[in-house]
């Protein structure tokens, strides 16, 4: 990613170089061209309107050319591939926790073999943070609450800076960390190092733990949606809508489990929300992951999904024609 | 002195503004001050953490709320106004003097905030953070500008009725000086966006007084609500900084190359546009924040169109040097200064508006360049320049020309030195809002000269101060019109009367009509100092 | 807009801003040139005021309107809570102190001082019911936990038209932090405007406004009659939705 923004970069330093070169020596050359002098009398212009329509279009036109140029780098920058690594990440004050898909744990760094797509799946405990990898151009605000997703594809090994960018208090300044690119093979031996079990084998265990297989059973008996291969898929609401069970709606699910009930199922569900961490979070929802089929349907809605169950582009995006938003039509 | 406490003559109450706001700008030069020092060093060795949050807060709402917004309009602005378009007084003086009263009651709630532990938030004061999790005095802070608010709301009441009421015969919108044109896209901003900052201090000052989750994630609440609601005033903000600076820029101008602006009429209708694409383009502040990417194209779309207004202005300023005849006293030299840097300002938020680039360089220290560039090296210079064109209207004394070209000189020196470098560091990845960047060594060269550039600047702001108050009592006199310039407020004398004129002005000419002040003798224009 | 006549002969007359409340006697003004354009002058800033006035409401309106999108069954669920009949009771109640206003008005513009008075004092008692009532309303969600905080509780409520589904108490706290916020400005300002009106008694009760000068009568009129315009609109906002007869 960081090429394409960096030349971006470079066509706006000469495009607006130039365009303040120009400025700046209309100005020096007129300041000195026409200094007063005594027999010399200012001559009043009005104005010129194909002046000024020449000098709107133009700088218009390459306004619109940076733009799309913009426009095309940041939808690259949003769009995760189907297929990449997922990491997740809880931002705390005044740390970064970070959790790999196989179970690995960092503070304040992470682990990346060169040349992976990675997308991190993030969240906040408290308030706003923000992951920012300068030497990757990228950077999120991590919101509580909700995911937000970042993704990037290391091209070098190295250690790079991780830095918190959206002011969170005291420690602001210390919250940084470090992004370690691997040789695949260093990874692998680190991934071996520092794993202790995949992130969905101990979601399995906290979806025991809790009590959630006695109703979310793998058949049709239970009081509950059955879970299995439900990531990804749409889902019919007891409104009517029909939403994609994403990470943010399974989230929703085991936090706030009246919001979104599924069509069919009696509201007894209770709420976890403060008897689980965002960690614990997490690692369900991998779980539920592992249980799904390997890929979502539909590989190019990957990044429509992952925006919060809220935004209004995600459910129309996603909506069956007849589905109904308006929950006065039913009756 | 109770004669000025009970003001209701418009000048007067300029005064009493220029006197306080002032005060605040030192206020907020100091805590600058602090903020450059402690960067000269990686560590954090020059205070604790909390402390450099809170200085850094406070060096934004102070000089944002208590400098920045009421500076032109209320000091350049309450004083001209009515003078420019012949009349007596604004609209509604009393309401004037009651916005002083309630700018210095929002501005005394503020010191007090201050002295008694102060906000740590960041002058955007965000959710939930400001809400649940820091325990500073916000609701006070909020108070404050709450207040203030009103009495920029009055402000820009008082100058849209006044500019449509009280116009002298034969003043008509094309013959306006678009100093008053800039102040009255200005007014329309404060007028429609304050409240809405306003609301959202409420909705703040409630989460926190009376435990209502309004932006709360744990009840439902959604922070990013609030960074909406804050940003649809704080962006047209920046505009209501802005504006009244072009219009004085284009006075000066216009009045040292003794030419009429070209294309008048495109200048004073980029004001309307600024202050109308100026509320469609918030969320520019928020590409990373999470909204969705269908919403951050349009906002970077609108963002673009809202540049090209004021890329308008400079061409027309630069094409009025074009055969002017051009003097280089200390008002044109702040022109200069502001044409440079808020060229380069205003094209680095070309930068910002890129989708793509704007993910990398948002939250760091090129945004920070960025606004002040704008804000410093162009409403600050507008302002130093438009009190250094009318301060012999104000005062009836001339300032010493020597010094205060050597002033603008070094002010424009001072800041470059100081806020280049933040660009450059920027790119590199400086975040904002970092006391300490001891993991980041490699940025101490930039901070260095960012922060010997500072001092420099403040002895550059320093310098007017001290002459202006010198030549209030031993500056040569003024006459009526020093720099035989165009406009109603230099028919009177210096300075005006009570009521201004002694009879209502009738209008038979248009705005800069340098070809009729130049014509009868080809006389020098006395040099001031 | 016209633009200024020539200046005419400078007469005895003086404006007011609906927000001041220092009393004034009709005096000359000297920077205005002639009464009409004091007049408006007063106007046009009591109008522009009030348009304050609708960003101000409106920036909340928004706030409100994202959340009631979001949690709409929870909202309902909330909004049965709440009074109906009492809510329409103070929107008839503010629709017929507006036209006491109107009624105060007219009687200045045609010099009927005893009606002037009676229609100030009228208005200012719908303003005191509308508010009595409001505290009724807030007395009831007291008692019944409705108001958000520590002692807030809205369990088993069933969700309108949704047998068996109960409202969030989250999202439900929610519309009550917009409704006593909305409701809670909206009663501020009235108080400020019964205020102003005890003023305008005063002073039309000394009997200083004539055919010829009566603008604080107008400008106060205008601003009465945006409060109850917001009322109009915070009525159906919170206490109608989902509703069936």
């Amino acid at each position: 990613m960081a090429p394409h923004v960096d030349a971006l970069y470079i066509f706006l330093l000469i495009v607006t170089g130039m365009m303040a070169l120009l400025v700046f020596v209309l100005l020096i050359f007129f300041a000195a061209r026409y200094r007063q002098r005594p027999d010399v009398r200012a001559e009043q212009i009005e104005g010129s309107t194909a002046l000024e329509i020449t000098w709107s279009t133009i700088p218009f036109v390459i306004f619109m050319v940076i733009f799309a140029w913009g426009a095309v780098v940041y939808f690259k920058e949003r769009t995760p591939p189907a297929d990449a690594t997922e990491v997740y990440v809880v931002a705390k004050q005044w740390m970064w926790k970070v959790e790999h898909a196989e179970g690995q744990r960092e503070i304040n760094e992470l682990h990346v073999p060169v040349g992976r797509d990675v997308k991190l799946i993030m969240t906040s405990q408290d308030v706003i943070h923000s992951f920012y990898i300068p030497a990757f151009r990228i950077k999120q605000d991590v919101l509580p609450g909700r995911y937000t997703v970042e993704w990037f594809r290391a091209t070098k090994p190295g250690v790079y800076h991780l830095f918190c960018a959206e002011y969170c208090g005291t420690q602001h300044s210390g919250m940084v960390g470090s992004i370690v690119v691997q040789e695949p093979a260093q990874y692998e031996a680190w991934m071996k190092g520092a794993s202790t079990g995949p992130l969905s084998a101990s979601g399995e265990k906290i979806f025991a733990e809790l009590g959630c297989a006695t109703c979310h059973r793998s058949d049709t008996q239970g009081r509950g949606p059955n879970l299995q291969g439900v990531f990804g898929q749409p889902v019919q609401l007891e409104d009517g809508r029909t939403v994609t069970a994403d990470e943010n709606y399974l989230r929703e699910c085991i936090l706030d489990p009246g919001s979104k009930r599924v069509k069919g199922f009696q509201p007894i569900m209770p709420t976890f929300q403060g008897l689980v961490s965002e960690e614990q979070v997490n690692a369900l929802v991998a779980y539920i992951k592992s249980i799904s089929a390997a890929k979502p349907a539909g590989g190019a809605k990957t990044n429509a999904h992952l925006v919060s169950p809220r935004d209004p582009m995600s459910e129309q995006a996603q909506a069956q024609p007849n589905a109904q938003p308006d929950r006065s039509q039913v009756q | 002195m109770w004669s000025w406490l009970l003001t209701t003559d418009h000048k007067r109450i300029a005064l009493l503004y220029l006197i306080s706001i002032t005060f605040f700008f030192f206020i907020g030069g100091f805590f600058a001050l602090l903020i450059r020092l402690e960067l000269l060093t990686p560590a954090g060795d020059l205070v604790q953490a909390d402390t450099y949050n809170k200085i850094f807060t406070m060096h934004g709402m102070v000089m944002i709320f208590f400098f920045l917004i009421p500076s032109i309009p209320a000091v350049l602005g309450n004083f001209l106004v009515p003078m420019m378009i012949g009349a007596k007084d604004l609209a509604f003086p009393r309401i004037n003097l009651l916005s002083w009263y309630i700018y210095v009651i929002g501005g005394v709630i503020m010191l007090h905030c201050m002295i008694t532990g102060g906000v740590d938030t960041g002058w955007t004061f965000y959710a939930p953070f400001s809400t649940s999790f820091t325990n500073t005095k916000i609701v006070e802070a909020g108070i404050a500008i709450f207040i203030a608010g009103f009495s920029s709301i009055l402000t820009g009441l008082n100058f849209v009725v006044t500019i449509h009421r009280m116009r002298a015969p034969g003043m008509t919108w094309s013959r306006l000086p678009l100093f008053i044109w800039a102040h009255y896209a200005t007014s329309i901003i404060q007028l429609l966006g304050t409240p809405v900052v306003a609301v959202t201090i409420v909705l703040v000052a409630a989460e926190r007084a009376l435990h209502l989750g309004i932006f709360d994630p744990k009840l439902g609440g959604d922070p990013v609500l609030f960074q909406h609601l804050f940003w649809f005033y704080s962006h047209p903000a920046v505009y209501i900084m802005i504006l009244p600076s072009m219009g004085v820029v284009t006075e000066i101008i216009a009045c040292f190359s003794r030419k009429r602006i070209f294309g008048y009429h495109f200048v004073a209708f980029s004001s309307i546009a600024i202050a109308v694409f100026g509320f469609l383009v918030w969320a520019h502040h928020m590409f990373v924040a999470g909204i969705s990417v269908y919403s951050a194209l349009v906002f970077s779309f609108l963002s673009y169109a809202v540049a090209l207004p004021s890329a308008i202005k400079v061409f027309n300023w630069t094409a009025t040097l074009y055969k002017g005849s051009i003097r280089y006293d200390a008002p044109m030299l702040y022109a200069f200064g502001f044409l440079g840097l808020f060229t380069i300002g205003g094209l680095t938020g070309l930068f910002l508006s890129a989708l793509g680039i704007n993910v990398h360089v948002t939250d760091t220290y090129f945004v920070v360049a960025h606004f002040h560039y704008i804000m410093v090296g162009g409403a600050v210079m507008g302002y130093l320049g438009g009190m250094h064109f009318w301060w012999p209207k104000i005062s009836g004394r001339l300032y010493p020309e020597g010094w205060a070209r050597l002033a603008a000189l070094i002010v424009f020196i001072g800041f470059n030195l100081t806020f280049f470098p933040q660009f450059i560091l920027g790119y590199m990845g400086m975040p904002r809002r970092y006391y300490d960047y001891s993991h980041m060594p490699e940025f101490q060269v930039l901070n260095v000269l960012s922060t010997a550039g500072a001092t420099i600047l403040g002895v550059g702001y320093l310098l007017p101060m001290v002459y202006f108050l010198w030549s209030m009592r031993y500056g040569k006199p003024a006459s009526d019109n020093p720099w035989n310039a165009a406009g109603l407020e230099w028919k009177t004398a210096s300075p005006p009367p009570t009521f201004n004129f002694d009879e209502e002005p009738v209008v038979t000419w248009e705005a800069y009509n340098y070809e009729e002040l130049d014509a009868p003798h080809k006389e020098e224009v006395p040099v001031a100092g | 807009m016209p633009d200024n006549a020539n200046a005419s002969s400078l007469t005895a007359v003086h404006d007011h801003h609906g927000e001041a409340h220092a009393a004034h006697n009709p005096a000359l003004l000297h920077h205005f040139v002639e009464e009409q354009q004091q007049r408006d002058a007063a106007s046009l800033g009591m109008w522009v005021f009030l348009g304050t006035e609708v960003m101000f409401f409106g920036g909340l309106f928004c706030a409100y309107l994202v959340y009631r999108r979001w949690y709409f069954g929870d909202f309902a669920a909330a909004s049965k809570t709440i009074n109906m009949s009492l809510g329409a009771t103070n929107t008839a109640v503010l629709i017929c102190s507006s036209l006491t206003v109107v009624l105060a008005v007219w009687a200045a513009q045609t010099a009927r001082k005893a009606l002037l008075v009676s229609m100030l004092i009228l208005t200012m008692v719908f303003g005191l019911a509308f508010l009595g009532i409001k505290g009724i309303e807030y007395k009831d969600k007291f008692e019944e936990h409705h108001v958000p905080g520590a002692s807030f509780s809205f369990e088993n409520v069933p969700i309108p038209g949704h047998p068996g589904q109960f409202a969030n108490p989250r999202h439900a706290q929610m519309f009550f932090s917009l409704y006593f916020v909305m409701t809670g400005l909206h009663a501020l300002h009235m108080i400020i405007g019964l205020g102003i009106f005890a003023w305008l008694l005063v002073m039309a009760w000394k009997g200083r406004f004539t055919p010829e000068w009566h603008t604080p009568v107008e400008i106060g009129g205008l601003y009465w009659h945006f409060v109850d315009i917001v009322w109009i609109y915070l009525f159906p906002l919170l206490y109608l939705i989902d509703r069936h007869p």
